[in-house]
């Protein structure tokens, strides 16, 4: 006998009605983040003892612009969902627990819109 | 979901202090760890983009910062905990497709994982080396 109703059954997303998104997630923004994360490497050593007019033209131009768009959005989206396993493997009170998820979201989002924006803002000045 | 108003006197199961470190343990501890410092370090690379963004002296400023001795150190930490968890994870990935579950295996790819993570490690500081 199962207590689950047959709507939930139909759904399968379980108690925390996600499904597999969060495990799901994490893959693909670990796929993205390989070739994305090699590509800013490569920006950041071409990048080394240049003046900043050459570096601002560098991390301006069209294809380094959206290669750092698609990495922050990815690697920030990574970044919350690791983080948020941590935080629910080792803090248990659930006020405190709230408390650092809430922190997590707001970090991830601001070094997203923070990254995003100085690459934009490079993007359209040169 | 835990409720933290249940008394603390229930059993535990056994936990770390219980088992003789084993380096693929050491790995997948160290997998979240470099998870968490690369979480924290991005400030670093933001506080790089925002620099450039905002013009030359600020660039200076993060540059000079960067270059001396402890920003290196703490780059160079932040390259190796970078390399370390892009190859824990792609293990991971392998593991996801259901390969690699040997224990010659397992304890193969650990081991390198750790020695490929320090031999890319200095294969990226010898190549920025090499530009600047």
């Amino acid at each position: 006998m199962s207590l689950r109703t047959p709507l939930s059954k139909v759904r399968g997303l379980g108690s925390a009605k996600d499904g597999t998104d969060h495990w799901w997630h994490q893959r693909v923004t670990a796929v993205a983040n390989i070739p994305l994360v090699l590509i800013f490497t490569y920006v950041v050593i071409s990048s080394i003892g240049k003046p900043h007019a050459e570096v601002a033209a560098l991390l301006g131009s069209p294809l380094v612009v959206i290669a750092l768009v698609l990495m922050i959005g990815s690697l920030t989206w990574h970044m919350r969902l690791g983080m948020q396993v941590i935080i629910e493997d080792y803090v248990h009170s659930e006020g405190r627990k709230i408390a650092c998820l809430l922190a997590n979201t707001f970090f991830t989002a601001a070094i997203a819109v923070a990254g995003i924006f100085a690459v934009l803002k490079l993007g359209f000045a040169s | 979901m835990t409720n933290s108003d249940i008394p603390r006197e229930r059993p535990l199961s056994p936990h770390l202090q219980v088992y003789s470190p084993m380096l693929t343990m050491m790995m997948s501890i160290v997998h979240r760890i470099t998870g968490a410092a690369l979480y924290f370090g991005t400030v670093l690379i933001i506080w790089w983009l925002i620099a450039a963004a905002s013009g030359p002296s600020h660039f200076e400023l993060a540059n000079a910062v960067l270059s001396s001795w402890i920003g290196l150190l703490v780059l160079l930490g932040y390259t190796w905990a970078a390399i370390h968890h892009m190859l824990g994870g792609i293990k991971h990935l392998f593991w996801d497709m259901g390969r690699g579950f040997e224990l010659n295996t397992v304890e193969l790819n650990a081991r390198l994982t750790l020695a490929g993570s320090v031999v890319l490690t200095i294969l990226v500081w010898v190549i920025a080396y090499g530009v600047s």
